[in-house]
């Protein structure tokens, strides 16, 4: 009986904030904000859509993904190609391919001419690369750091590949200059509102659908998984295809993401798929909390805001303070900044009744850590490095 | 003869080009609460490796008619073949209920993992019956007392119906009252089932063994009933001839505290 009373009041917390956070972002910012910061906001939305996936795959699954802007850029290169399209006009040819290149249409361009293609391509494209990269690099057993840092060298290697795709991509410049999204003009306020209030909704949507994921039995499963991988596979299930799930849901959020920053920001480039990208991302869940439901979103938004005012006023001064804000929460709030009402509850009590406890495994951050020495110690870890 | 029952013949395991398991040969009939004993670096814990899966080998391990010898580790577990571990490995974010909850849906589909847990399973009840974790089922497993832990582990084979039991050093470290209860329960839970303890503690292995097989450098040195065993003067001369006598064995491996001990 506490246990479900206490389950009810963890769930009115959470309904709680979602009704906050619709008020916040469907009422309160389009009421407060000018059209120029409303999309602004918009943006960072996207980003938060980026960080809920993150959140799911690294914060619960123990995936440390570095690579998101891979995803990221699918979704938004799969837009920016139907808008160009559809800028072109029907069999037209995006401006600068004749500009570039021989002005014919590559033949993988074709399919994006149709808006439902293109709508199943933002979301079915980055899933299935996930999907095979995944399958690939979980029956390995390639985790941990290795995992991090192969997931770096694929947005790497994504951004170099676009740089070079000047005639048929638009290379270093990247996707540009659009003038509607499925038929409205991308000039008028009332649209460029009307973008903000999709991006908004999808994010709830989202963030309901993994908050039912985190109350499955699947989401014991993935933090089974991400405690003890070795057991679970004792157990009779195959953890590469519990971990796969939630890469390839990560991977899909990632490419709606992109999908709604090219229509908001206008414009997609290797540089907001590249590594640099890809890292921004991810410190936002890290300073927001990467294994909590809201956590990831608060700290993606936080972050992003964070970056616009300062360099505002300080244009040099915010990488500084970024690397400085990620160093203090990895070193005193290893769980974020969500983890902060915890820790004070826990010291008050431990005030109380003498003792503090201390932070249990999953506030700790695993920055490029290594999976726990030897989980079993009957179990040894082949191929951590994948051979 | 019984369907359920383990026969290894020839097993072999070799880590660059050294033989770890040389060739063994056993079989465990089900009722049977078998006894791996051996000394330190005898092949024991590579043994149940090698039958779950975990290491690959050579040779022959059937489950009635069924090999495992090449399967994948989580293939043989399906199959029944579930395992504890020398140090408890629980999943200690979730709960008791939610640990047994996870090692019974192995068999479940994929789209029953994605509702709730709404009720708790009958044989999830039963088994925190069986193993006397009822009352602290709402608990997070990280904050069990260590006996507890290793009750659960094998609530967790249980609830996974499993057939047959593999158990690596299940009373290490624990007070001769939980020793007592953990055997209580292996008696219980093996009269159905086939059990294999792998362990160090020679007083608990007289008060529960049925049977005992001795392994020494990888091979199977001798093997009968504990009376036959320490008869044996093959098992006198490697292992317990070791050390002066056998009372001092006992109290080695009694003081012995959990982690130092190898397999």
């Amino acid at each position: 009986m506490t246990a479900l009373a206490s389950r009810l009041k963890g769930n009115q917390g959470v309904l709680l904030g979602f009704v906050l956070g619709a008020l916040a972002l469907l009422v309160v910012a389009p009421a407060m904000l000018s059209d120029f910061r409303l999309s602004l906001f918009g943006r960072f939305i996207c980003y938060a859509i980026v960080a809920v996936g993150i959140g799911l795959a690294w914060g619960r699954g123990g995936m440390l993904i570095l690579g998101q802007g891979v995803f990221f850029g699918l979704g938004g290169y799969v837009m920016a190609m139907h808008l160009k399209l559809a800028d072109a006009g029907p069999s037209g040819v995006p401006d600068f391919m004749r500009l570039y290149g021989s002005g014919q249409l590559p033949i993988w361009w074709e399919p994006f001419r149709s808006p439902v293609l293109t709508l199943l391509g933002v979301v079915l494209i980055p899933s299935l690369v996930a999907f095979g990269l995944g399958a690939a690099i979980f029956r390995r057993r390639v985790r941990g750091a290795y995992f991090a840092i192969l997931s770096q060298a694929l947005a790497a290697a994504f951004a170099i590949l676009l740089i070079g795709q000047v005639a048929t991509i638009g290379g270093f410049n990247g996707l540009n200059g659009f003038r509607s999204f499925f038929g409205y003009n991308l000039f008028d306020p009332v649209n460029k509102r009307m973008l903000f209030y999709i991006a908004a909704v999808t994010l709830l949507v989202l963030l309901l659908i993994v908050w039912q994921l985190y109350r499955s039995r699947y989401g014991e499963l993935l933090v089974a998984v991400r405690d003890q991988e070795e057991r679970v596979r004792f157990l009779g299930y195959d953890p590469a295809s519990i971990k796969l799930v939630a890469y390839v849901l990560a991977a899909a959020m990632a490419g709606i993401a992109g999908a709604l920053f090219v229509p908001i920001v206008g414009i997609i480039s290797p540089a907001n798929v590249g590594v640099v990208a890809s890292i921004t991302f991810l410190i936002g869940v890290a300073i927001g909390g990467r294994a909590t439901l809201f956590g990831p979103v608060l700290g993606a938004l936080a972050v992003a805001g964070a970056q616009t005012t300062l360099s505002e006023s300080f244009p040099s001064f915010w990488s500084y303070f970024q690397g400085a804000l990620f160093v203090l929460v990895v070193a005193f709030l290893p769980g974020g900044l969500s983890s902060l009402g915890l820790l004070l509850r826990s010291q008050r009590v431990g005030v109380r009744t003498g003792h503090i406890e201390p932070p249990s495994p999953a506030q700790r951050v695993d920055v490029g850590r290594p999976p726990p020495p030897e989980p079993l110690s009957g179990v040894r870890s082949r191929s951590e490095a994948g051979r | 003869m019984n369907a359920d029952h383990l026969e290894l013949s020839n097993v072999r395991v070799s880590f660059d080009g050294f033989a770890a398991v040389d060739g063994v040969s056993m079989t465990v009939l089900q009722g049977d609460l078998r006894f791996l004993i051996g000394p330190n670096g005898a092949g024991k814990t590579t043994l149940v490796d090698a039958i779950t899966g975990l290491v690959p080998a050579t040779g022959s391990a059937k489950f009635g008619r069924t090999e495992l010898i090449g399967k994948k580790v989580h293939t043989i577990a399906r199959l029944g073949i579930g395992r504890t571990f020398q140090t408890a490995s629980v999943f200690e974010e979730l709960t008791v209920l939610q640990n047994l909850d996870i090692a019974a849906g192995a068999r479940r589909g994929p789209l029953t993992l994605l509702h709730r847990r709404t009720s708790v399973p009958a044989e999830v009840e039963e088994t925190l019956e069986t193993v006397g974790l009822s009352d602290l089922r709402d608990q997070q497993a990280g904050a069990l007392a260590h006996g507890q832990k290793q009750w659960l582990e094998i609530g967790m084979l249980l609830v996974q119906n499993s057939r047959v039991l593999l158990l690596d050093e299940p009373v290490a470290g624990m007070s001769a009252e939980e020793r007592a209860q953990t055997g209580e329960l292996l008696r219980r839970v093996g009269a159905q089932r086939t059990v294999v303890v792998v362990e160090h503690d020679m007083d608990f292995m007289r008060s529960f063994a049925t049977s005992v097989t001795v392994l020494h450098a990888g091979k199977v040195l001798s093997e009968g009933t504990v009376a036959q065993v320490q008869a044996d003067p093959k098992v006198q001369e490697v292992y317990l001839g070791r050390t002066a006598t056998e009372k001092a064995l006992a109290a080695v491996a009694a003081d012995r505290k959990p982690g130092e001990v190898g397999g």
